[in-house]
């Protein structure tokens, strides 16, 4: 019982509108050492606003207050565990967050003249060289914003491929286990998208692969470890199935924490992966973002890279435009520099041995997790678990309590929820990804609490249904809030 | 743990692994370093970037003062170690401050509803685009060619494989406006996007009244995008736009080398269906108490796959969370203030030059270097300690004798002085 | 439950024949089975539909299921009622919640599909 969380001091907080009033102001301007312009003469009268309505009037303590404040309303990983399934919820070490910061770094304009900004790029040379050592591949690009830009940006190269080749096809295939942006990204780049079912053992049906690669197919979209937690164990004959018909062999790399030092998809047949620095490389998630999406290719691809590229002439680095082969560019500038250097710092900290420790440590507390939770819920694949691990609200829903039941009822217990209902082929599920920065002890905890929770169901579902109770903010109507969108704040 | 598991050793935890895609050896990178390690790496590759300069640069990327408090807020771990806001209930902190951004990026651009960010400016312009294609069911694309170079670039990559072609039209060499004329000339009744920049990439405030009349006559929308958004503070909000796309940057984003910034799509109330990114909405909870969520997600990627209305899932939370926080800090005043301080710079630079175009301006301008190399010109800069402007001549042939000039309440007079002796 | 006035397609629609216009909307398994509707969205008046192709959405707040015209035709007037509350499609699925009325193309279309008592045997044996 000494697992259940604790009420903690909440304040009451208006919105920073409800608590502005007129005149207040948290701001200091130098004085003008220029004369001031007038703006109706500088930009005509037709052109200048009159005062911005309704717009934030507080002091600087009303508006750190109000910040932290709402900060407490807030689950984060520096509070606890965060078994998220796919989205690799790792400690983020706070030295990144220190060397991103540094004003030669992160107060370097993009068109600084190179030989100004030769620091920064070094920074992305070595990111380059390090992921593609990390995952067997022959070339990186840093361009990507995040990983559904990186699918984007990947589909859009083996397009170009394919379209050198004589013709781009028309289909990619993507496993009915995949997340839902490698359909949403395929249908960017212009292919239709054809499903391919798993097999029992949760795997991609090589059969079914085999029938579906026509002449038509321009690639196989496939995650690795997948959703399930699963390593492809066909992987390689996949890759010769698709090469063999002429197509390209994508990897979603999204679960590359399971992988590090252990195995890389450029050695097992792939052609193009993205890669998470907000997962496996320990960049903040920052309540949804900003990640990044590198991509690494073979060397077929590699003409096709966004542009710029960074090239090295004589012993500094330049930006390389003139690329007649490259898709263009997927984003303003280089990449999201800032997330690059924290991405490298996590590299340098482990070094070779330590990331291959990593994904160790990652597998094995997922594995853990599997062994004393499977007595309790379904365990829908019995394949070997990787860094990752799907069990199914089967038993619990015949206590008519289902998976995001018991997922709010697990904040109670102090731990953010896995992930709920994904993958889709497993009906009901709980998708549980523990990382390498779970100690034993956390883990106990998440499985007493798991545990618990599942005697709740039998015993007592009404608790369970009725989850969350110790929150500041009890269950949400998000059904309401669909039904007549209000989504913005207005004067009453 | 092992003993639990069954297993003798954690390598037999990839026992199963077909071994033709084992890694056979260590990976080939050095041993891990200590912290001290590592801050000298990034202290010594910050000096190899070199310090101390003073900047004209903008052309996408401003360098504005950031107010202490931004970096005070993102760093707290529970807005910087959080994950998107899918379970509300321990979320309301990051919830609550995606409504209010939402909400001032409305007050901002006049629009009815702001989603929570798009990556940068230039995919929310490329996403802007595809929208208005769903929305008016055609495909064409017209850009200004006074649109930042490499936004249309990034266009380009996003609409070559969905049946919209684009095509650009151009600037009055005289105004550096927009070519209204030319518009007038290509504008179909296929075209369903317009897209204009203001102030346009050369810091002029475009016309974009007579544009969106234009597209509006035709059956097209009018996309209005904006880099700089610190002129938000002081020019009239476009209502007259269909949909707003633009980059925050501007607002306590640091330049960063180019990134991570902050896109963001404002639009009117009928076109939210079609609109791309996640949305806060209002809400109450069982006790009847306000409370957030995200809401109308069947347009995502998660839901609709490969229906959805965009494939992003990653957005730039905690870059719109900055934002929020400067839009606090500055609030209603403030950012009057910071835009006349802006003005202020810039008319006070380009007095004692000769700007290229005749076109009200807002804190950039260009400028002719009349038979001198702009390359040149700053290297001369260089070694008084200053980064002078963007030649422009990478992107527009016809203006490889101009560079493109920015002042912000961060320049000093003293180094606009010996910029405009050295230029002039 | 299932009115016998009504026919039914293996997709959860029904249809409410009236000589050569046909009332369409889905049945109270399909709304049992969406959870609460939040959204529908319906073509315009004039849009010619087909036969088991996509005539619109329904939406939760997770999923978004296409609803498939039983029959061919022309839609001519869509329920305004839905637009504003969508809930109603929970409450009175068969009733006041039907969804679009169409002119029909090809009335012999509606031969094949099955009444309220093949229905019901046909989503007892989907469970």
């Amino acid at each position: 019982m000494r697992s259940r969380v604790r009420p903690n001091i909440s304040f009451n907080e208006p919105l920073i509108f409800e608590r502005s009033s007129p005149g207040k102001v948290a701001y200091q301007l130098p004085e003008l050492d220029v004369p001031a312009a007038d703006p109706l003469a500088a930009l005509g009268p037709e052109n200048t606003r009159s005062e911005i309505e309704d717009f934030p009037e507080v002091s600087e303590v009303e508006a750190i207050r109000h910040y932290t404040r709402l900060s407490t309303w807030n689950y984060a990983i520096e509070y606890g565990m965060y078994p998220l399934g796919s989205c690799t919820m790792k400690y983020n070490p706070r030295i990144n967050e220190l060397v991103a910061r540094l004003d030669g770094l992160a107060l370097t304009h993009p068109y600084r003249p190179e030989a100004l900004a030769q620091g920064s790029m070094e920074i992305m040379a070595r990111l380059q060289a390090s992921l593609a050592e990390i995952t067997g591949m022959d070339a990186v690009t840093l361009q990507p914003a995040a990983g559904a830009q990186g699918e984007l940006t990947a589909l859009l190269m083996i397009r170009a491929l394919l379209a050198s080749r004589g013709n781009p096809r028309r289909k990619v295939l993507i496993p009915d286990s995949a997340h839902g942006t490698n359909p949403a990204s395929a249908a960017i780049a212009g292919y239709a998208v054809q499903n391919i079912k798993s097999n029992d053992a949760g795997m991609l049906d090589i059969a079914a692969l085999e029938q579906s690669v026509t002449e038509d197919v321009a690639a196989l979209m496939v995650t690795n470890p997948n959703t399930l937690g699963i390593f492809e164990e066909n992987i390689v004959h996949a890759a010769e199935v698709l090469h063999a018909r002429g197509a390209l062999l994508y990897m979603d790399g999204a679960n590359m924490n399971a992988l590090m030092g252990i195995a890389r998809p450029g050695d097992f047949g792939v052609d193009a992966l993205h890669l998470n620095l907000h997962k496996t490389f320990s960049t903040p998630h920052g309540g949804g973002g900003p990640g990044a999406g590198p991509v690494a290719v073979k060397q077929s691809l590699e003409p096709f890279l966004p542009i710029p590229r960074l090239r090295s002439v004589g012993k500094k680095w330049a930006w390389d435009y003139e690329r007649r082969h490259s898709i263009g560019r997927v984003r303003a500038f280089y990449g999201s520099f800032g997330v690059l250097v924290r991405a490298l710092a996590y590299i340098l900290a482990h070094g070779g041995p330590g990331l291959r420790k990593v994904t160790l440590d990652a597998v094995l507390n997922a594995n853990y997790l599997r062994k004393k939770l499977e007595g309790v819920y379904e365990l829908p694949y019995q394949s070997p678990t990787m860094h990752e691990v799907v069990f199914s609200d089967d038993r619990q829903a015949r206590h008519g309590v289902r998976t995001g039941e018991i997922a709010k009822r697990l904040i109670d217990y102090g731990f953010h929820p896995y992930t709920v209902s994904f993958p889709l082929i497993v009906r009901g599920a709980l998708m549980i990804e523990p990382t390498e920065t779970e100690t034993k002890h956390e883990l106990d905890r998440y499985v007493e609490a798991m545990t618990q929770i599942a005697e709740e169901v039998e015993n007592d579902p009404e608790i369970v249904k009725g989850a969350p109770h110790e929150t500041r903010t009890s269950r949400v109507d998000e059904v309401a809030a669909a039904r007549k969108p209000v989504l913005r704040w207005k004067p009453v | 743990m092992l003993d639990v598991i069954g297993a003798a050793s954690v390598e037999d935890l990839f026992a199963h692994l077909p071994d033709a895609a084992r890694l056979h050896r260590p990976l080939e990178l050095p041993p891990g370093l200590s912290e001290y390690e590592i801050v000298r790496y990034f202290q010594d590759r910050a000096s190899q970037n070199s310090t101390g300069f003073a900047s004209f640069l903008g052309a996408g990327a401003y360098m504005h003062f950031r107010p202490v408090l931004v970096d005070t807020v993102v760093s707290r771990g529970e807005f910087l170690t959080s994950y998107t806001p899918y379970q509300a209930e321990i979320s309301q902190g990051t919830l609550t401050t995606i409504f209010e951004f939402q909400t001032m990026m409305c007050q901002l651009t006049g629009m009815d509803v702001a989603n929570a960010s798009m990556y940068d400016g230039s995919t929310a312009m490329a996403e802007a685009a595809m929208m208005a294609v769903r929305i008016t069911g055609k495909g064409r694309v017209l850009v200004s060619r006074a649109v930042h170079p490499e936004y249309r670039q990034v266009l380009r990559t996003y609409s070559v494989n969905q049946g919209m072609p684009v095509e650009e039209f151009g600037y009055a060499a005289e105004m550096g406006t927009l070519d209204l004329e030319d518009l007038d000339r290509k504008l179909d009744g296929l075209t369903g996007a317009v897209i204009v920049q203001s102030p346009n990439f050369f810091g002029i405030v475009e016309r974009v009244r007579e544009a969106a009349e234009l597209a509006h006559e035709r059956g097209a929308l009018l996309i209005l995008v904006f880099t700089e958004a610190v002129s938000l503070g002081i020019l009239r909000p476009s209502v007259e736009a269909d949909i707003v796309a633009g980059e925050l940057q501007s607002f306590a984003i640091p330049p960063s080398y180019g990134g991570p910034y902050a896109g963001v799509i404002a639009t009117h109330e009928k076109y939210i269906r079609q609109m791309p990114g996640r949305l806060v909405g209002q809400a109450v909870d069982s006790n009847g108490n306000r409370a957030f969520c995200l809401t109308l997600a069947t347009r995502e990627q998660h839901i609709r796959r490969e229906k959805a209305t965009s494939n992003i899932c990653t957005n730039q939370a905690l870059l719109a969370l900055m934002a929020g926080v400067f839009m606090t800090v500055y609030g209603k005043h403030g950012l009057r203030e910071l835009a006349e301080q802006n003005l202020a710079k810039s008319h006070y630079l380009a007095g004692k030059l000769r700007p290229r175009f005749c076109g009200k301006f807002f804190n950039e301008f260009a400028i002719q270097l009349e038979g001198k190399s702009p390359e040149r010109v700053n290297r001369r800069l260089l070694r008084k300690k200053i980064i002078g402007g963007l030649p422009l001549g990478r992107f527009y042939p016809e203006l490889a004798d101009s560079v493109l000039l920015c002042a912000t309440e961060t320049s000093r007079r003293a180094d606009m002085d010996t910029l405009a002796e050295v230029l002039a | 439950m299932y009115p016998d006035n009504l026919r039914y397609t293996k997709e959860h629609e029904w249809v409410r024949l009236d000589g050569d216009t046909a009332v369409i909307g889905i049945t109270d398994h399909a709304q049992q089975e969406l959870g609460d509707i939040v959204y529908v969205d319906l073509p315009k008046q004039g849009v010619a539909v087909e036969q088991g192709k996509s005539l619109g959405t329904v939406e939760s707040v997770k999923a978004v299921s296409d609803i498939y015209a039983p029959l061919s035709g022309e839609v001519i007037e869509i329920n305004p009622l839905l637009a504003d509350a969508p809930e109603k499609l929970n409450e009175d699925p068969h009733g006041e919640a039907w969804l679009v009325k169409i002119r029909l193309r090809a009335p012999a279309e509606a031969e094949k599909l099955m009444s309220a008592a093949e229905y019901q045997t046909y989503i007892g044996a989907e469970k």
